[in-house]
């Protein structure tokens, strides 16, 4: 871990416009679930409101927060002053990755928590299950989007197709589709803290240990991705 | 004291051959690196700081090779064409930041000193968003400055800089060449170029086209035969008085009026001209040199 790596990813992530989007996210998200809480009956849109944060708004900061630690830099070619220096490349995408995560943690797992505990004051299990499960996904999730950024300057569509399509649409029709879904590993550790939180059905140790693997590729990946940066001109 | 050697170094990105077997030795004080755009400069800068893989050949630095090896850039500062897009941090905060990354005993006072090298000490707290295209340069080369490196890469440094603060950067990377440092500057302008280096290299389509002392240079570029068109009233007396000139070697004339003339020297050719036209009488309208372009000034170099 380099501290100033993390604190050059921290401010990239805050001193620009996409920060205001990453902030909004979970926002809306909180807005949504006291709406929900006022308005509807509560099994209902206890499911609606978790659902909809865990599926899209999770990801979606993941993918933010993310892309914003690496991508501009890449893209622009001005990772290079980060990377002429003698620091290993696995240690400043172990750092970027450390900043990109505690963002996510912070705006994307901490306000589904809020969010089950503003839905249902009686289940606060529940809504500690909620966070674990987000917890879970939304570490894969960064380490996955981490290492798109670092491959591909087109990381945020491609992210936003894993993110809907896969995850969201095919997950939710072929059940299949479990074993190889980052949103369904997460659930299935979540339903170990919580019954009322449904397993997936991958089994908690499958689920933990492509977890991590995933997660421990996705980075090390980076890294390597890091080591041959290539600098190229304007023609 | 580094020396940065080149050795048969190739570098083709499929079919397209960006560098084209290039050998040199880049030694302590300037050289200026002068080529046309597209000529391969950045690739060559690339390939020097780590941040490309020669095809083939090898690119080393005292005697090690620079690919991949995170260690060779205690030695080197690097300052890329590509602009800072660090607008949100102050020069201050890019600078320090810069220090901290090379692992320094006293980061700040090292950021301090690097920005009070290149004048910056004042901006220095405003956000890099604010500064003019010369202040960006300068923080640029502070941030590269800022570990002392023996060998500094510089790719367009004055590209965009207006007069006064390229007069200043001439000067600072004077004095990192007169300290013995080994400094490479790449830039697309021959005036640039000698106003700066002694050693210049010429790259031209990825070939190197030319090594030596600007002079040499100079002169290669110079004496070269120079196309004018010139336009006239009598354009077939004009051409037969021309042609007595020793400093023209052909002449011939446009069907559709002008005369193109080929010159050996055009410094006395630019003298006799008026004096030709005025002892016959031949009033000139027009006169343009055909192929005053870089471009065709470095093909002629290629073409020997």
């Amino acid at each position: 871990m380099n501290r100033t790596v993390l604190r050059l990813a921290a401010q990239a992530l805050f001193g620009r416009r996409r920060g205001v989007v990453l902030l909004l996210i979970p926002a809306a998200l909180l807005l949504l679930s006291v709406l929900v809480r006022l308005l509807t009956d509560e099994e209902v849109g206890v499911e609606a409101a978790v659902g909809l944060g865990y599926t899209l708004a999770l990801p979606l900061v993941a993918l933010l927060a993310a892309t914003a630690v690496l991508g501009p830099e890449v893209d622009d070619g001005s990772v290079v002053y980060l990377l002429a220096k003698p620091v290993s490349r696995h240690v400043i995408a172990v750092s970027k990755f450390a900043a990109a995560w505690a963002a996510t943690m912070v705006l994307g797992a901490l306000p589904l928590l809020v969010a089950g505990l503003l839905l249902d004051w009686s289940q606060p299990r529940r809504a500690l299950a909620f966070g674990v499960s987000a917890a879970v996904a939304g570490t894969v999730y960064t380490a996955l989007f981490l290492a798109l950024a670092a491959f591909t300057r087109h990381a945020v569509v491609i992210g936003l197709l894993f993110a809907l399509l896969w995850e969201g649409v095919f997950g939710s029709v072929f059940a299949g589709v479990r074993w190889l879904s980052i949103g369904a590993w997460g659930r299935e550790v979540g339903s170990d803290v919580s019954p009322l939180v449904d397993a997936a059905g991958t089994g908690l140790a499958y689920a933990v240990v492509a977890a991590t693997l995933l997660t421990a590729a996705a980075v090390w990946f980076t890294g390597d991705r890091l080591r041959s940066f290539t600098l190229r001109g304007d023609e | 004291m580094s020396v940065l050697t080149l050795d048969q170094t190739s570098r083709w990105y499929g079919n397209v051959v960006a560098v084209n077997g290039i050998s040199m030795t880049v030694r302590p004080g300037i050289t200026g690196l002068l080529g046309p755009n597209g000529a391969g400069k950045t690739t060559l800068i690339a390939l020097m700081s780590g941040f490309l893989a020669p095809s083939a050949g090898s690119v080393t630095l005292d005697g090690e090779a620079v690919w991949r090896r995170t260690d060779a850039y205690r030695g080197i500062g690097l300052v890329p064409e590509r602009e800072l897009s660090f607008g949100y941090l102050t020069g201050r905060q890019f600078v320090l930041a810069n220090a901290e990354l090379h692992g320094l005993d006293d980061p700040g006072a090292a950021a301090e000193r690097a920005l009070q090298v290149v004048d910056m000490v004042d901006p220095a707290g405003r956000r890099i968003g604010t500064y003019s295209k010369g202040m960006r340069q300068r923080v640029k080369l502070a941030s590269a400055l800022v570990h002392d490196p023996p060998v500094l890469l510089l790719d367009e440094p004055f590209n965009g800089v207006d007069p006064r603060q390229r007069l200043h950067l001439m000067a600072l990377l004077r004095q990192m060449g007169g300290e013995g440092r080994t400094v490479l500057f790449s830039s697309h302008i021959l005036e640039e170029v000698e106003q700066v280096a002694r050693q210049i290299e010429v790259v031209v389509s990825g070939r190197h086209a030319a090594s030596g002392d600007f002079g040499q240079i100079r002169r290669l570029m110079t004496d070269r035969p120079v196309q004018y068109v010139v336009v006239a009233d009598d354009d077939r007396r004009l051409a037969a008085s021309l042609i007595a000139e020793p400093s023209v070697v052909a002449v011939s004339l446009r069907r559709e009026g002008g005369v193109d003339v080929s010159v050996s020297d055009f410094g006395s050719f630019a003298v006799r001209l008026p004096r030709v036209a005025r002892q016959h009488g031949i009033r000139i309208r027009e006169l343009a040199p055909t192929d005053e372009s870089l471009e065709s000034v470095f093909s002629y170099l290629v073409g020997g």
